[in-house]
């Protein structure tokens, strides 16, 4: 039995060793002279910045930075405000056409997003959007998933509560603020985290509507480094700008894993 | 209760900027796609009505035919592989045993990382001289292997990248699959002399199915979307063996400017998905309904 539980730990320690060490490893070239791209360990006595120093001379990554954060951030409040209006109007209120929205918002998240991808590239560029942070944020103010996840966490909280407060005069919207943001924190958790990764993530979206350096976000400028020949082919260059790109989701993932993990999960049973 | 007026009101003014999003961000760009498919467009000069033409080139096109066979050979490999390893991990962290938290983080932790990193990343890992993997290949005696360079093997590189980063959520799935089975089923199944491969036959594996018909579809959807791996790594080659049907799109959009063509390809895209996922559903769906 315990002879089990030692080949267990064994590949278990094995497996998390293959998960771990390419990131060490890619942080360790990242910090070592060009000269060193061969070492496949983690160790030099020559560690240096030189590296990011050329990326911030290359190519303007802090820009490609801060615009990552303002999109990622606009559409997750976005996403986040809105989703829970809409929620709160499929849960607790009874109207015409609900029904309707209901089934839009279903079809909605069935189409598979290859089909608008060439249409809405257009639309963007009929309305003078290409380039510009309308182009990159406005397709994605709303979402359908966030619809689902508020409007099934408004479903469990009692309609009493919402009795009482409508007794004191509180109109729809100071009981959705009042009330229903206050009990709902788990699901913006999930809904800001899953939203937040996705549009931080994204590359394929601002690689077609964006093509001027200044607006690009954070992973396209990296890929167009790597790719478009401005690393000069050198692997530590390269490894710090990516680290660039993985060191503010891993430091956030390390304070919040617990959360991050519960986001995703939900997001496949819910979608 | 309040008046349905009021309810009205409110849920009018609470849906509209959504139903507004829609119609110009879904539903115009739906309509306009099925328009854009029988015609011939550059972005400069007016759309020309071309009739079923782009249709009856896609399907002469060899092109696309490798693409979508690329993809379905990355699901072949991706998907059977994908489920072993987490279903094997799940079930060995669902046991108490020490430290399983720090696992399932680790294992977790490309699943938030951008894909566009892990690719870079791994482009590094793979490379056939000074690479990390064919290194550590190297000490148990397997000779260097030409990862992305080789048409055969490019394609099964991404699949095995791909397990690599998506591995960690499915170890979460199946793990919260195989905690939610009662305990009670485990000891019948004792009591009537079960061994543990045959609870694991006919307990846990039946009553994973909904776990599994989730990861099988949400593997599918991701091959189907296979763009930034080959872009970064391959650029679909060698030979086009690792060409993506959303890598040919994006290719056809924006190299060529054939944007009814594009259009084309990404409305078959979608009905193709469409089509796996309700295959996907009849038959391993028989029960639930998320």
């Amino acid at each position: 039995m315990s002879v089990r539980r030692l080949i267990l730990y064994v590949m278990l320690t094995a497996g998390a060793v293959s998960f771990i060490y390419p990131f060490l490893w890619m942080g360790s070239i990242s910090l070592r002279p060009m000269t060193e791209f061969q070492d496949l360990g983690l160790f030099s006595k020559n560690f240096t910045l030189a590296n990011y120093q050329a990326v911030f001379d290359r190519i303007p990554i802090g820009r490609a930075f801060m615009n990552s954060c303002l999109i990622a951030g606009t559409v997750t409040c976005s996403v986040i405000f809105f989703s829970s209006l809409v929620g709160y109007s499929l849960a607790k209120l009874k109207f015409k056409g609900q029904g309707a929205i209901m089934a839009i918002v279903m079809i909605s998240m069935m189409i598979p997003g290859q089909l608008t991808l060439i249409p809405l590239y257009q639309l963007i560029v009929y309305f003078g959007w290409a380039d510009s942070y309308l182009g990159l944020i406005v397709p994605s103010l709303m979402s359908g998933m966030g619809i689902l996840i508020f409007r099934q966490t408004f479903m469990t909280i009692p309609y009493e509560l919402m009795e009482a407060a409508r007794m004191e005069g509180a109109g729809e919207f100071q009981i959705l603020r009042k009330i229903f943001w206050p009990l709902a924190k788990p699901a913006i958790v999930t809904i800001g985290i899953l939203t937040f990764m996705g549009s931080w993530n994204e590359v394929l979206w601002p690689m077609i509507v964006v093509h001027e350096k200044a607006m690009m976000t954070l992973p396209q400028m990296v890929v167009l480094f790597t790719k478009g020949g401005e690393s000069g082919g050198q692997f530590g260059v390269e490894m710090a700008a990516n680290m660039m790109l993985v060191v503010p989701i891993i430091i956030s993932y390390s304070f919040f894993q617990k959360y991050f993990v519960e986001a995703l999960a939900s997001s496949g049973i819910k979608g | 209760m309040q008046s349905e007026q009021s309810h009205s009101k409110a849920g009018i003014l609470f849906t509209s900027p959504y139903l507004i999003h829609l119609v110009v961000f879904f539903l115009y760009p739906v309509g306009f796609s099925l328009y854009l498919v029988f015609h011939r467009w550059d972005l400069m000069t007016d759309p020309e009505y071309v009739g079923l033409r782009n249709f009856t080139y896609l399907m002469s096109d060899h092109l696309f035919w490798q693409a979508l066979t690329n993809t379905l050979y990355f699901l072949v490999i991706h998907i059977p592989l994908q489920i072993i390893v987490a279903l094997a991990l799940a079930i060995v962290l669902a046991k108490p045993l020490k430290g399983r938290v720090f696992f399932r983080a680790t294992f977790f932790l490309p699943v938030v990382i951008s894909g566009a990193a892990v690719t870079i990343l791994w482009q590094r890992l793979y490379s056939t001289e000074v690479g990390l993997i064919n290194y550590v290949l190297s000490l148990v005696g397997i000779d260097a292997v030409p990862w992305l360079t080789d048409p055969g093997i490019a394609m099964p590189a991404i699949a095995i990248m791909a397990t690599w980063k998506n591995l960690g959520l499915y170890v979460v799935f199946f793990l919260a699959g195989i905690l939610a089975i009662p305990q009670t089923v485990y000891e019948a199944a004792k009591m009537e002399g079960a061994s543990s491969w045959h609870e694991f036959r006919y307990i846990t594996l039946p009553l994973l199915k909904p776990t599994m018909f989730l990861v099988v579809v949400m593997s599918t959807l991701g091959g189907f979307n296979l763009f930034i791996e080959p872009y970064v790594m391959t650029g679909g080659g060698p030979l086009g063996s690792t060409m993506s049907v959303v890598l040919y799109m994006y290719k056809q959009a924006f190299s060529f400017q054939h944007m009814g063509y594009a259009a084309t390809l990404g409305f078959a895209l979608a009905l193709i998905i469409m089509v796996c996922v309700f295959i996907q559903k009849k038959y391993l769906d028989s029960e639930r309904y998320y």
